[in-house]
């Protein structure tokens, strides 16, 4: 299942903390889309996310905001 | 096995508790708590001052290194209790550094229980803090956290008593450390032995209220709306711009660079803001009362910003709240009609 999560406008560490919070309703496999516009979201995000055992799948940035999809996996 | 949970900072010192936790086989993950007063992110995020520096939140990037779970805690809210009536007061600024350490510590405790670990690991080194790691004060954390017993310091453990985790032994005290004092040459030999290339440190320290700059604007703050209190909002726009008072009933936000100008767009649906048109120059906000007489002067401030000569007229739009827009043309003000005593800080 793919789900969405608007992030923009908020500071370094609050996508972060949001992401967090959204993936504890999430299930292995699930897909999430994330938009957001804080520079450090990119290297941030990617971090938490080999922390935790979850998937990068793809990352874009269009003009100020960041596209990032990723996988949960199994933690 | 036991597990241990970390307050990790993005710092050296709590990088090096947790490895000297982990050599002794003890699984550890961390927690770092986000007050909405730390410094590096959002500085680094806003302002186009470092351009070919890394944006990474150091906590995160701390805990890749050790290969350890973060947990983020968003302690926006509950913080506020702690800055504006912190029971042992402020440090030389607005840093309420003991009570901050000891609501760290009882966050992490209940964090503990929640999730089943068996102790807290911090990386304080006795006197390496004036405010929050006095020796006098170690006991006065662990105690009114009420993680007592099972706070372990793992840097200078050696120079306290021993804790539940040492007596049990679940860790050999044998093998954690006895640190004091400001010198950080210990902790830069131990991070050599675990072969830690890279590490943050932030000259100044890691919350903006330790910041002369940043605590003169939240003063002021509380003095012009007449109560001490702040909300989110308040306490982000306080790291951005100049802030420039010419009243008591306004001040203005004037950016300082592009990222700060686009940061600020974001707030022009909350607050009055004006942006010259007819020359180059940053976007303002103003802060307060609004009235005509006060937009006004405050274009003659915002003006004083940007590539016009003092001869030439600045055309400027004002967007109020309501979105509506209108423009007003000024003769900028010269550097002496705008006193120093208006900044409140650069």
């Amino acid at each position: 299942m793919t789900h969405h999560l608007d992030a923009r406008r908020l500071l370094c560490p609050l996508p972060v903390i949001k992401i967090q919070e959204y993936v504890k309703t999430l299930y292995p496999g699930d897909i999430l889309e994330i938009v957001c516009t804080d520079k450090g979201s990119l290297s941030d995000i990617t971090a938490w996310c080999r922390i935790h055992g979850h998937y990068l799948l793809s990352s874009s940035k269009q003009n100020q905001e960041i596209f990032m999809t990723i996988q949960i996996g199994i933690c | 096995m036991k597990k241990a949970v970390a307050l990790i900072s993005g710092g050296l010192d709590s990088m090096l508790a947790t490895r000297v936790i982990q050599e002794q086989g003890i699984y550890v993950e961390g927690i770092n708590f986000y007050t909405g007063f730390c410094v590096e992110g959002h500085t680094q995020a806003i302002r186009n001052s470092q351009p070919n520096k890394v944006k990474r939140n150091s906590a995160l990037w701390a805990a890749e290194q050790l290969g350890i779970k973060l947990h983020i805690i968003d302690i926006i809210q509950d913080y506020k209790q702690i800055v504006l009536n912190p029971k042992y007061g402020y440090g030389s600024h607005l840093n309420p550094c003991l009570d901050c350490k000891i609501f760290m510590v009882n966050r992490a405790k209940q964090w503990m229980e929640k999730n089943q670990f068996d102790f807290i690991i911090t990386g304080e080194v006795i006197g390496q803090r004036p405010k929050s790691q006095l020796k006098k004060y170690m006991p006065i954390v662990a105690h009114e956290s009420k993680a007592d017993d099972i706070l372990l310091r793992p840097l200078c453990a050696k120079l306290l008593a021993p804790t539940l985790v040492e007596r049990e032994g679940w860790v050999n005290r044998e093998k954690l450390h006895g640190f004091s004092g400001r010198s950080r040459g210990p902790q830069f030999d131990l991070a050599k032995k675990f072969d830690f290339q890279e590490y943050a440190q932030p000259a100044g320290g890691c919350c903006f209220l330790t910041n002369g700059h940043y605590t003169k604007k939240l003063k002021d703050l509380w003095k012009h709306r007449g109560r001490k209190d702040y909300e989110f909002d308040d306490i982000i726009l306080l790291k951005v711009g100049r802030h420039i008072r010419p009243h008591s009933d306004f001040k203005l936000i004037i950016c300082r660079d592009e990222g700060e100008n686009h940061f600020l767009e974001s707030y022009q649906h909350q607050y009055t803001s004006l942006k010259p048109i007819s020359h180059l120059g940053p976007l303002s906000l103003i802060e307060g009362k609004i009235n005509a007489e006060y937009i006004h002067f405050a274009a003659k401030i915002a003006a004083r910003f940007t590539d016009a000569k003092s001869n030439d007229k600045v055309t400027l739009e004002i967007s109020s709240v309501s979105g509506s827009i209108q423009t007003i043309k000024v003769f900028p003000f010269t550097a002496d009609q705008i006193p120093k005593e208006w900044y409140i800080s650069s």
